[in-house]
């Protein structure tokens, strides 16, 4: 095995800082905005070390290795993710994920359900980032009926807000099941801890900490709460000093280093050719963000930087993660800044039922509202593909109408079904214990995996 | 996707081509209607215009609606599989369709040029019961592997619990 003085080498030689320019400067000395862009970015082992690591371990006979499963019930699969392992002494040669164990059918329920009732399906896929799935949902509808300019301002910054908010929660999470796989347990809580603070804003909007179906055709349920500007303030004060927290905790902690630094590379080349998005393909330095390279929503209006990597390994995916909580955190605040008053859905009869009060004065309104609420309505003939960022990649909905009430076909391209395929790629060569690490660093979510 | 409330296909007076492949617009996004026989080709021509990355490959079940809209050329076969292709140099998007024939479910596998497609047709195999030739691993994905039928196809019952103020009142007949 030449895997471990590798490590050390390349460690002793990161402690000592000989990287010339691009040595850590003692933290006291940086700036907060220095310490931004600098966490994640400096002080990496070389693409030809970090290769090496990756490298196969000469011809193993077959008698030496041994297949395992991991998984579906290992807790660190995330779920039920099941992967076949070959295993070589501790050395992965060979991984191959195994799927299906959640598989529910959602897409043949989806089917069935009326575009009104489908974001109650959709928002469960990845439950993580509910709130992204109910946006592509609705706006894949929206095109089909041709009023995706007729959103009202609100009901599109109101939608980047909680799409936002909803990138933190579900990195949060990450940062919490991440140090949770790698051994940090005391993250696990403070993740966690900070996840629920969002949750519970989420709550108070939409009434739930999750699946919230908020997020609708035509524009969101319900107008924001009283007070939420307070509440969202509240968020944006009390989670950097956090992220400073995680800094001290993991960023720069040596173990946290030796266990994530060049574990898990994955190539430019490899990312594209699996069809790779999101943290994994941008910690391949590939800049590429739907909500900066094919702006949605008011995307286009906002200033933030996308973050990449440059070594594709597992410490880049962290370091992304992190730094992207702290740029959903400046959208926040030129979305609270520009946030409009007025309608918060269509004002179009055909999809929007009437409100309440007006049930109680008009025959008209109240057979309208039974017939919205019971036939749905219509959605001209069609088809049409709609991608949007979620904290995981690029979710697109692919909808076909038939022109009748329901999706002819509702088929959801979940970024977490896609990305689970790099697993072998990063896995090959690696050990047992860094498997844990690679799946922790993928992110993913198998409701949407299975679907 | 900017001009995405650009209602229906847009009818040039001579039928768009693209790689000598009939091009449409849907909702303002471009799609292709490649035959069977020239799919791989158009993918290979679009791969080496910048078309680097396979977005989704998925499928759809026409039985029940025969009649969708097709440019004129295209014979509307009972399934379609549609590839959404991503360039990532110039930010564009292209839809593929392709009618698959009932009587013969199959088609190329995507596999040597987008590894990344090995899941996705996958997928749609276990769901359609499409086949993919010389992809290197068609088993089922979702379903366990002793499944019988595919559950995506239209004629495949979906044995739900009939709800109330159903309008689809054949799937009201509890009885039987």
């Amino acid at each position: 095995m030449t895997i471990e003085p590798d490590v050390h080498d390349i460690v002793a030689t990161i402690r000592e800082g000989n990287e010339a320019e691009q040595g850590l400067k003692p933290r006291s000395e940086l700036t907060a905005r220095e310490l931004l862009r600098e966490v994640g970015a400096v002080l990496r082992m070389s693409e030809a070390e970090a290769a090496k690591l990756g490298d196969l371990p000469v011809d193993p006979s077959e008698d030496q290795t041994m297949i395992i499963n991991m998984g579906p019930q290992h807790p660190s699969t995330h779920g039920v993710l099941r992967l076949m392992l070959e295993l070589q002494g501790e050395t992965v040669l060979r991984c191959k994920p195994i799927i299906g164990y959640l598989h529910t059918g959602m897409e043949k329920t989806g089917e069935n359900l009326t575009y009104m009732q489908g974001g109650t399906n959709v928002t469960r896929m990845d439950y993580l980032s509910p709130l992204n799935n109910e946006l592509v949902f609705s706006m894949a509808t929206e095109q089909l009926l041709g009023i995706t300019d007729e959103i009202p301002e609100r009901a599109v910054w109101m939608r980047m807000l909680l799409s936002e908010l909803n990138r933190m929660s579900s990195h949060l999470l990450f940062m919490a099941t991440n140090g949770m796989d790698l051994g940090a347990v005391g993250m696990m809580i403070y993740g966690w801890r900070e996840r629920e603070q969002v949750l519970r804003f989420f709550q108070k909007v939409t009434g739930l900490r999750m699946n919230h179906n908020f997020i609708r055709p035509g524009g969101v349920a319900a107008d924001l709460p009283a007070g939420w500007r307070d509440d969202v303030l509240h968020l944006l004060e009390m989670i950097p000093p956090r992220l400073e927290e995680y800094d001290i905790l993991m960023t720069g902690q040596p173990i946290w280093r030796d266990r994530l630094q060049g574990v898990g590379v994955i190539t430019q080349e490899e990312a594209m050719a699996l069809g790779a998005t999101g943290p994994i393909l941008r910690s391949t330095g590939i800049a590429w963000d739907l909500r900066r390279d094919q702006p949605y929503l008011h995307y286009d209006q906002m200033e933030f930087d996308v973050i990449v990597g440059s070594y594709g390994d597992a410490f880049d995916r962290y370091a992304i993660r992190l730094n992207e909580i702290r740029e959903s955190i400046r959208i926040v605040h030129q979305i609270l800044d520009a946030m409009p008053s007025g309608d918060y859905r269509i004002q179009n009869k055909k999809v929007t039922p009437p409100p309440r009060a007006r049930i109680d004065e008009s025959m008209e309104a109240l057979i309208h509202h039974f017939k919205i609420f019971t036939e749905g309505f219509k959605v001209p003939e069609g088809e049409v593909y709609v991608a949007i960022e979620s904290p995981r990649g690029e979710i697109g909905c692919y909808i076909a109408s038939d022109g009748s009430a329901t999706p002819y076909r509702m088929h959801v391209r979940a970024p977490s079904f896609v990305n689970i395929q790099c697993l072998p790629h990063m896995m090959r060569g690696g050990l047992v214990a860094d498997a844990v690490a690679v799946i922790s660093s993928v992110d993913p979510v198998l409701g949407e995996v299975d679907r | 996707m900017s001009d995405a409330a650009t209602p229906e296909v847009v009818a040039p007076e001579a039928p768009a081509t693209l790689y000598g492949v009939l091009l449409s617009h849907s909702r303002g996004q471009r799609v292709l209607h490649p035959t069977r026989e020239q799919y791989v080709a158009t993918v290979r021509a679009l791969l080496a215009d910048t078309f680097v990355m396979c977005a989704d490959l998925t499928a759809v079940d026409y039985l029940t609606f025969p009649g969708r809209t097709l440019p004129d050329g295209i014979v509307a076969e009972r399934f379609e599989l549609v590839v959404n292709l991503l360039s990532i140099e110039r930010r564009e998007r292209i839809r593929v369709r392709v009618q698959v024939p009932e009587a013969d479910p199959s088609i190329a596998t995507l596999f040597d040029m987008y590894p990344g497609t090995e899941a996705m047709e996958r997928e749609v195999y276990d769901m359609f019961g499409i086949t993919f030739t010389d992809h290197p691993d068609l088993t089922r994905i979702l379903m366990p592997e002793d499944w019988e039928g595919h559950p995506l196809r239209k004629d495949y019952d979906q044995g739900r619990i009939p709800v109330q103020f159903s309008t689809d009142f054949a799937a009201k007949d509890v009885a039987k």
